[in-house]
């Protein structure tokens, strides 16, 4: 079975978005490959497409750095199976980096 | 060799009323100090400047309220989730506040005025005017005066039947422990990373529960660590992240009300917990948008069986360094890079000296629009270092032009000077090492050096006037 194209969206806050140039909420439409896109997948796709500079300030080998939380429809990833996540449609995806400054 | 006589008596008189100065906020700092304490037996205790006093008394049981209390409380006394148990209870419990800024002003002040029996200042820093647009127990006669003393002396205004106990220090590895032992609840309200993760370990090994805040920008984030079987702050965070990608306030900035409504949902949740009616941020995170007016309530992972602190068998059993493991300072105020030689750099005076003698040079500031926009030197060039990160077409080509203009001014001497200043000499090292990577052919040969310190380092060494933020 191939997926087809699909239009996602996904969100960074907590000055995650900085790294992509300050834009929250992104659109995107992701290419149709034959397994359903998971989390490793779509931070693959992130890291090429739209994370052009500076990728470490972002992620750490093939998942996000220590201080980023990936949140699926308001849940830490860690409940949902972490990278191996599979995308389902309508899904929140959010990254936020977290803060310290007080 | 008059100007020169009058440059020292000018000098003299200078360092004259500063030491003047320094003796009356001594002296102020005495007097504050002073009331916090007067009446509390064990008032010495604390509230002199040093101070991590070994032993605090326990705070006496009541059991019913005063008549004095009961008018003073009545508004929350007859609301069921409090009532007088859940007052007594307030008046029983003591909160440690690690932090008092933009989150610890606005979380001590009603936490005092909703009666908590004892509150613990903590903050190693002295007030300074760019924190008075948030840290909102300070006001401007306190400048200079530790963060510590000055709110536990606005928060006895407010209310004087609170112990108030100020620690002028930082939290340590060496102290932090007994410290939290001695308190019922503690409030992180700190803003650094290697303070979080020593806060976080001290509650875990103390078995206190942590109400953790935070603030930066447009946005706030609250947690409540290690309470009822909860995660705590390494099961969430169990590596540090990478030093430069931490923003703290001075160099990302803050909207002083941001932290101001972080600190009040913090306050709020220490009131549940001290109370009894339990916090409702257990295992989940409170995100807060201003930007959007939006609230969002992230469910968290459990407490995690690994986790190096809390876990079934943990690795950190008495605090750590945690400037080492984290990489950073828990008390510098901006991180200072070291990425070129000395060779690649000139300071303030050099710069100056250049200046008088109208060498021919581009000088390259590399802060952002907005930072520009608060104040700038002339004659300078902006690009933001982010263009240059991007390597931006149009601003490199328009770098190249102001190259090229200026340097029709000399006779095609070998390598032409780019001068690249920002804020505090961190991003012009960035920039510098993108400069030298441009094409010789392109720019033609350019000799690119930061400006030590930068336009802070200009505005204390060389121009009293320009604005400092
Ligand atoms: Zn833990």
């Amino acid at each position: 079975v191939t997926s087809s194209p699909s239009v996602r969206s996904f969100c960074f806050r907590g000055g995650a978005e900085l790294l992509f140039d300050g834009v929250k909420k992104h659109q995107v439409t992701l290419p149709s490959q034959p397994e359903p896109w998971d989390i490793r997948n779509l931070l693959k796709w992130i890291k090429t497409n739209l994370l052009k500079e500076r990728p470490e300030l972002f992620m750490q080998g093939e998942s996000v750095r220590p201080g980023i939380l990936v949140l699926i429809n308001d849940a830490d990833w860690e409940l949902m199976g972490e990278l191996d996540y599979k995308l389902q449609d309508q899904d929140n995806v959010l990254f936020i980096s977290t803060l310290h400054g007080g | 060799m008059a100007g020169g006589a009058e440059a020292v008596r000018l000098g003299a008189e200078i360092e004259r009323r500063e030491r003047e100065l320094r003796g009356l906020r001594e002296r102020l700092a005495e007097v504050l100090a002073g009331e916090s304490g007067a009446d509390s037996e064990e008032g010495s205790a604390g509230v002199s400047a040093a101070a991590f006093p070994a032993e605090l008394p326990p705070l006496p049981a009541q059991a019913s309220l005063s008549a004095a209390a009961i008018l003073r409380y009545s508004r929350q006394l007859v609301l069921p989730e409090l009532g007088v148990r859940g007052q007594l209870r307030l008046a029983r419990c003591s909160v440690l506040v690690v932090g008092c800024g933009g989150l610890g002003c606005p979380l001590a002040q009603y936490l005092a005025a909703a009666g908590i029996g004892r509150l613990g200042l903590v903050d190693h820093d002295v007030v300074e005017t760019s924190n008075l647009h948030r840290q909102v127990l300070h006001g401007e006669a306190r400048r200079g005066l530790p963060k510590a003393v000055s709110a536990a002396a606005t928060l006895r205004l407010l209310n004087s039947t609170v112990h108030y106990v100020p620690y002028c220090g930082a939290l340590s590895p060496s102290t932090a422990l007994e410290l939290v032992r001695q308190y019922d609840v503690v409030a992180d309200c700190s803003d650094n990373v290697p303070t979080r993760y020593l806060v976080n370990d001290a509650c875990v090994l103390a078995g206190k529960p942590l109400v953790s805040g935070s603030a930066l920008r447009l946005e706030g984030q609250l947690v409540v660590y290690n309470y009822q079987g909860g995660p705590c702050y390494r099961c969430l965070f169990p590596k540090p992240p990478p030093p430069e990608t931490v923003t703290n306030c001075a160099d990302g900035g803050v909207l002083g009300v941001v932290p101001g409504i972080m600190g009040c949902i913090q306050a709020l949740e220490v009131l549940k917990i001290a109370s009894g009616m339990g916090s409702s941020f257990n295992q989940f995170m409170l995100m807060f948008d201003a930007r959007e007016g939006k609230f969002r309530n992230i469910k968290l992972r459990p407490k995690k069986a690994d986790c190096a602190v809390c876990g079934d068998n943990p690795s950190v059993t008495r605090l750590q360094d945690y400037e080492a493991f984290c990489g950073s300072s828990a008390t510098d105020k901006c991180r200072t890079l070291h990425l070129l030689s000395s060779k690649d750099r000139i300071s303030v005076e050099e710069y100056k000296k250049l200046l008088d003698e109208q060498v021919p040079h581009v000088l390259l500031d590399v802060r952002p629009q907005v930072e520009v926009d608060i104040c700038r030197l002339a004659h300078a060039v902006h690009i933001p270092l982010s263009k240059l990160e991007e390597k931006s077409e149009e601003y490199l080509e328009y770098l190249k032009k102001r190259i090229c203009e200026e340097k029709q001014r000399t006779n095609g001497q070998t390598s032409f000077p780019v001068y690249v200043v920002c804020k505090l000499g961190n991003d012009s090292q960035k920039a510098v090492r993108i400069i030298q990577e441009l094409p010789v052919k392109a720019y033609g040969p350019v000799l690119a050096k930061d400006i030590k310190g930068g336009l802070m380092a200009w505005a204390s060494k060389i121009d009293p006037t320009f604005p400092q933020y």
